[in-house]
């Protein structure tokens, strides 16, 4: 610790007992604080408005690629499109595999992760673990988030296609992506259940309940919405990502509807990536593109708005 | 009773088993990507990988550096990052100190579901959109190079870094604030010595978050960074990070074959990083939580 | 204005949105005293000592009539610099709040928003303060280590010293004991006693008894208003107004 010499302190220990303020020599003179009013008040503006270009260039960029997408996906987008399978080597026709793909991927999605989700948020919160079981599963939880979507996609790659034998299928692809999502459900799963008072735990125990049932019939309905939340934020999840579905469910063409689990299917994210880089005719598949993501950013962004706007109401339900 | 009790013993542990899911497939993607990558350096010494420039997967006599890659990503992420902390620690100022209460509002939830874009969209929007017009107005060779995959990346982490931020110094005491004001200091001058500074390392897990979301990152990149698997010596020349040499390559690599376990040997590599990053994040938080008194 | 009163308030009236807050409040803050304001909770005193530092200001929707000035000169006027009258008045806090920096940025930070470079008079400075504010013997071998690991006390007076650093010309307490344990009560109070031969101070307090303690003048509020105000010992040895006889009698509080 550095020893602060100044001038009232020559080396001398002077101080035992307290300091009392007349003992400080009274201050003589002008201020030394510069009167610099003003120029804090330009500093203050001039950073007010960087900090504004901020936000406002970022609001720029983000809206300018949702309106290029309108601009050049709204031409293409016709209930045919949305409704009829792609012809004449995907120059032509619609992308209904691919909504249904990506439906069913999704769904497959959430089934396989919320019971799993769902258990471990409630075992974290309701059954309150030791410290070592919470540290680790939250470590566990974190790691997870972070890893990339494409090791994802090795992962079912070498566990669900090979291993396990399903094949490029839609069992495959939404077991891989179920467990993207895993963590993104379990958060948004405790928080909910976080959010139900102790007081509606301790009523129901009182009167001889045990934890299941208080947690069957009391706690999870009352934090269903923000479950359903977390389920919804993940459902966008799931029907955006691109790179674990690439070797484990997705086929450019599939020449019939999916009739089983172990069936390929057509996506939408991967549709777009198929046709910008595999297709043969740019011009109208560069459209079918357009088309196919203005297609996937409306479901994304109606999902997601949705969910932010359940989650808006429960806060300030909740307060 | 005692069936009930037995019964109660069942269900928590059949949840104490679920719950480590998560840790359990953590463990199982470790040791898959290990049991599929190991075998490549019994052909490639570690350093060789690592460190040679060389990438030629599928020439007869193949070579599996992955020098190039790996600077492909580190350019791409830096640039990245270049873009996306100012923007978005700077939104997240204006959000939390100088937008009111109305313009918060609005601001915080559109904020949170432009997050929510998929990649796909924006690595097809630098590819059709951003790329010809680089291309045209810098008198490129072509488009698809690090600098446009650096600016779409930067700008799709904006939303996250944002609001990661924003939590970050929503954290920070009102009464600091309050005490700056009183010794006559101005909005301005609380904000960045005071409020800034104390939400130092809850921003820095942000950020860490970031570099490690931008640097897993594959279909933007896979579509707009050119997929030249060359070591890059200006940002307008195309690269190919490790992310899109998975997600090209898998397609043609036979299952087996020594092609295949390289690109596992990449996932590996990949892995790792960001395992290092989110551990790093994690340490930051923990001080961060601590330094402000919430946690002991 | 040197009849010895360095701040007046005059009429005021202040708001909440719609719902009133403070009614008609008057009264005189005289130099180099201490002036307590005592009063049951919700009735206005915190709001009162907020308007003098203009820390209201931060409240939305928030209304002002009448005036308050610092040396004859009303300091809501649009001309005034709010950052200039919020250093000649400075403000200690119920809670204590340190920043999360060392004990000598804390107070080196008052130092430098107001515009002192030279490193050895910041050094000065941050010695002065702290012995002026009786922290200096407790930290002066920690003066690098973080403010947040001192005692409630200690990060009290050093919330002082901070404040003093900036030389203010009048310190507003707002129940600054509220917190703290009665030894660290009384050695602010000491404290204060001290300090008030260089300062105006102006106390916001819940305790009756710190207030016949320290102060040469009381202001009773109630509900908003300001009932009575005199000097100390006569308030509390013969209240005019019988709520103010009602609340130092304990009857309510």
């Amino acid at each position: 610790m550095k020893r602060v010499k100044t001038a009232l302190n020559d080396g001398h220990d002077l101080f035992n007992g307290g300091y009392s303020v007349r003992e400080v020599p009274p201050r003589s003179g002008a201020s030394p604080f510069s009167k610099a009013g003003w120029n804090k008040q330009a500093a203050q503006k001039a950073g007010f408005f960087l900090l504004f270009m901020c936000i406002f260039l970022t609001l720029l960029f983000l809206g300018s690629i949702v309106y290029f997408i309108f601009a050049g996906g709204g031409k293409v987008l016709t209930w045919g499109f949305l409704t009829q399978w792609p012809r004449n080597a995907m120059t032509e026709g619609g992308i209904f595999p691919a909504l249904l793909g990506t439906f069913y991927l999704t769904l497959g999605a959430i089934i396989a992760a919320l019971p799993l989700g769902l258990a471990c948020a409630v075992y974290l919160c309701e059954y309150t673990p030791g410290n070592f079981a919470l540290n680790a599963i939250r470590i566990g939880i974190n790691n997870l988030a972070g890893v990339p979507s494409v090791v994802f996609g090795l992962f079912g790659l070498a566990v669900f296609v090979k291993f396990f034998g399903f094949g490029v299928s839609v069992l495959s692809g939404s077991l891989t992506l179920g467990i993207l999502i895993l963590p993104g459900i379990i958060s948004a799963s405790q928080e909910a259940l976080i959010a139900v008072p102790n007081s509606l735990r301790e009523a129901s125990l009182a009167l001889g309940a045990t934890r299941w049932q208080t947690i069957k019939k009391i706690v999870l309905p009352q934090a269903l919405p923000g479950i359903l939340t977390g389920v919804i934020l993940s459902v966008g999840r799931a029907a955006g990502e691109t790179a674990p579905i690439l070797f484990t469910a997705a086929a450019f063409y599939t020449r019939k509807y999916p009739d089983s689990p172990f069936s390929e299917v057509m996506a939408l994210p991967y549709h777009i990536y198929a046709l910008m880089t595999e297709g043969t005719h740019p011009r109208q598949q560069t459209a079918i593109a357009y088309g196919s993501a203005l297609v996937l950013l409306i479901l994304v962004l109606f999902i997601s708005g949705a969910a932010v706007f359940i989650r808006q109401r429960q806060r300030s339900i909740n307060g | 009773m005692k069936i009930f009790l037995s019964k109660e013993r069942v269900y928590a542990a059949v949840f104490a088993v679920l719950a480590f899911a998560c840790l359990f497939f953590l463990a199982g993607i470790t040791l898959v990507l290990f049991k599929e990558g190991l075998p490549l350096f019994g052909k490639v010494g570690l350093g060789d990988f690592l460190f040679g420039s060389r990438w030629y997967p599928t020439h007869e006599d193949a070579e599996y550096g992955i020098l190039s890659l790996l600077t492909g990503s580190l350019w791409v992420t830096a640039g990245a990052m270049l873009v996306c902390l100012p923007l978005g620690i700077g939104s997240a100022l204006y959000i939390n100190e100088i937008a009111g209460d109305r313009q918060k509002a609005v601001l915080k939830p559109l904020v949170e579901i432009l997050a929510g874009i998929p990649s796909i969209v924006f690595g097809f929007f630098g590819m059709v959109v951003v790329a010809p017009f680089l291309q045209r107005l810098l008198h490129l060779p072509t488009g698809l190079c690090a600098f446009t995959a650096s600016l779409i990346l930067g700008i799709m982490a904006v939303p996250t870094i944002c609001s990661l931020s924003e939590d970050a110094l929503s954290y920070v005491p009102a009464s600091y604030r309050e005490a700056s004001l009183a010794l006559g200091a101005t909005r301005w001058e609380t904000l960045i010595k005071v409020v800034l500074p104390a939400a130092g390392s809850g921003i820095s897990t942000a950020a860490i978050l970031g570099i490690s979301r931008i640097m897993g990152e594959t279909m933007t990149v896979l579509m707009v960074s050119g997929g030249a698997a060359i070591i890059p010596h200006s940002f307008f020349q195309p690269v190919r990070p490790l992310t899109s040499t998975i997600a090209a390559e898998m397609g043609e690599a036979a299952v087996g074959s020594m092609h295949y376990h390289a690109l596992f040997a990449i996932a590996l590599v990949l892995f790792t990083l960001t395992f290092i990053f989110n551990i790093a994040a994690e340490i930051l938080s923990r001080r961060y939580r601590i330094k402000l008194g919430l946690q002991r | 204005m040197d009849n010895g009163i360095r701040m007046r308030a005059e009429g005021v009236n202040f708001y909440y949105g719609s719902r009133p807050a403070l009614k008609d409040v008057s009264l005189d803050i005289h130099r180099s005293q201490v002036t307590s304001i005592i009063g049951p909770s919700g009735c206005g005193k915190s709001t009162f000592i907020r308007l003098l530092n203009r820390m209201n200001d931060l409240v939305p929707k928030s209304r002002l009539e009448g005036r308050i000035l610092l040396d004859g000169e009303d300091i809501h006027a649009p001309e005034t610099d709010v950052v200039e009258i919020r250093r000649r008045v400075g403000m200690v806090f119920q809670k204590p709040n340190p920043f999360p920096k060392s004990i000598y940025e804390n107070i080196k930070y008052g130092l430098e928003i107001n515009g002192l470079r030279d490193k050895s008079l910041i050094e000065q400075r941050v010695v002065e303060s702290l012995k002026k504010a009786a922290l200096w013997d407790e930290v002066k071998g920690r003066l690098y280590e973080s403010a947040l690991r001192l005692s409630g006390g200690q990060q009290q007076r050093l919330c002082i010293a901070r404040c003093l650093a900036v030389e203010p010309e009048v310190i507003l307490f707002d129940e600054p004991c509220a917190s703290l344990d009665p030894i660290s009560t009384s050695r602010i109070e000491e404290l204060l006693m001290e300090l008030k031969r260089d300062y105006t101070i102006v106390i916001v307090t819940h305790n009756m008894q710190q207030a016949a303690r320290v102060s040469g003048n009381t202001a009773f509020f109630l509900l908003g208003e300001m009932v009575e105000f005199g000097r100390t010992q006569d308030i509390f040895t013969k209240p005019r107004d019988p709520r103010t006889e009602a609340y130092i009698t304990g009857r309510f509080g």
